[in-house]
């Protein structure tokens, strides 16, 4: 089970008052995770990453284990500490402003 | 008996303000999606609960939200806009070529027949429809590929198509409108599209008088005259009355045609209204006053209309789609500031009363008359 935590925004918007609890078939990857996100909650798609191309909105960070993964290749196996649900996956909307 | 609901956009949310038909008392409902940017609320003649709502913030992009019940509850629908095709290019600031980029709804236009089906005017400009209540969204890409489109530019709040305007008794004629661009129109429900921007002067332009490239801010129509339509322009306000085939300069005796807003009385289709904002550079009302001026004649001759309104130190702006009239007799005038407030006239425009204060910037009013 893979935990991620959303910001508030998107929790708002998804209707879930913490922590989403996902399964994720295969290889735990940025990819398969927000994959997995989206389909169980179809109003995130395209407020993480672009509809089109996929990419990560430029506002979206990703962090796991004390690490900023935002950059890492959508296909990079995250942390096994993130695959085994013992440290959730964080998406964080960047402190933009003044 | 009558009701009024006036939908509200925001820089931080949506609210929704409801009154009797006397219009004296307010219920103030919101903020709803708090915290994102509420371009627009419309909602359907068709079916007056059926409302819909663009909401966006520069982390998460466009969602898209629909109502049933008049606004109690909402639920996101579609919010995927992808151009047809392949997007080509369109001018940047400097003049050089640049991507046709998806970035937000700035305008929702329920169909006058069929609630299901919904226009939305994004930036970078161009047109999209839902014909399922909002869950898709398909491109109408004959504006866009429109032969001009390579040369249309972005104004200052970005390249955003912000007016449709459906014509009531033909339903294949629409207009839209783009900053900055101008005013474009199909006569064959959004297949094809033509300019209409003949009558317009822009001095910034290399050529002032050019098919497009002009910076309308806005555009309105009384519904029992869909061939006349009124402009507020960058500076100007214009007036067509063969169906945007031709336009003449009816500022008159405006203390400034600069301005964002235009709108028409609901009864009284030479009645119109347009707030005065001092200049391009100075986006507030001339000498500190906010002054809305009415026009009897359709242009040309104005009367200020201050009771009410603050007549002093008053430097609040109000944006293009920021202005709605209701149907009641008399004429209910709504529109609202930069500032937050929303003002209310329950007789249009004589007088003038804040329905709320301390609202953030007011990006979109409209009403609804219900029965």
């Amino acid at each position: 089970m893979i935990r991620v935590v959303l910001p508030a925004h998107l929790r708002t918007l998804a209707r879930v008052p913490g922590e989403v609890e996902l399964t994720v078939e295969g290889p735990v990857t940025q990819r398969s995770v927000l994959d997995a996100l989206e389909a169980r909650y179809p109003m995130l798609s395209g407020t993480l990453r672009d509809h089109v191309t996929q990419q990560r909105r430029p506002f979206v960070r990703f962090f796991a284990c004390e690490e900023d993964l935002s950059h890492e290749s959508p296909d990079a196996l995250l942390p096994e500490r993130v695959a085994s649900g013992e440290e959730p996956y964080l998406v964080v909307g960047a402190i933009a402003g003044g | 008996m009558s009701s009024v609901r006036v939908l509200v956009g925001t820089r931080k949310g949506a609210f929704i303000l409801t009154s009797d038909g006397k219009r004296e008392k307010w219920e103030v409902s919101g903020p709803h999606f708090g915290g994102w940017e509420v371009y627009h609320m419309k909602g359907s003649p068709v079916d007056p609960d059926r409302l819909y709502a663009s909401q966006s913030t520069g982390w998460h992009g466009q969602v898209m939200q629909r109502s049933n019940d008049g606004g109690h509850t909402w639920e996101p629908v579609g919010n995927k806009f992808v151009y047809d095709g392949v997007p080509g290019t369109h001018q940047w600031y400097d003049g050089k070529p640049h991507p046709w980029e998806f970035k937000r709804v700035w305008h929702l236009e329920p169909s006058l027949t069929d609630a299901e089906t919904v226009y939305a005017g994004v930036e970078d400009a161009a047109i999209f429809r839902s014909t399922d209540g909002g869950k898709n969204w398909q491109e109408l890409p004959g504006l866009r590929g429109h032969g001009t489109g390579p040369q249309w530019q972005p104004g200052a709040g970005g390249m955003c198509l912000h007016t449709i305007l459906l014509d009531p008794a033909n339903p294949q004629r629409m207009y839209i409108a783009i900053s900055a661009a101008g005013a474009f129109r199909t006569d064959d429900g959004g297949v094809t599209w033509q300019p209409i921007n003949r009558g317009l002067v822009s001095p910034f332009l290399p050529n002032p008088t050019a098919e497009v490239g002009h910076c309308v801010h806005h555009v309105a129509m009384h519904p029992s005259r869909p061939d006349v339509l009124f402009m507020q322009k960058h500076w100007d306000v214009m007036r067509s009355d063969d169906a945007g085939e031709n336009w003449r300069e009816v500022s008159g005796n405006l203390p400034t045609d600069f301005g964002f807003v235009i709108d028409v009385h609901a009864h009284e289709p030479e009645t119109i209204y347009v707030a005065p904002i001092k200049s391009d550079g100075e986006h507030y009302p001339p000498d500190g006053k906010l002054r809305i001026y009415r026009s009897r004649t359709g242009g040309n001759e104005w009367e200020a209309l201050t009771n009410g309104l603050p007549q002093s130190n008053c430097y609040v702006n109000v944006l293009r789609d920021a202005m709605a009239v209701d149907s009641l007799y008399s004429c209910g005038v709504y529109f609202g500031t930069t500032g937050g407030q929303v003002y209310a006239s329950a007789d249009a425009g004589d007088h003038w009363a804040p329905i709320v204060h301390d609202l953030p910037a007011v990006l979109s009013v409209e009403v609804q008359t219900l029965s």
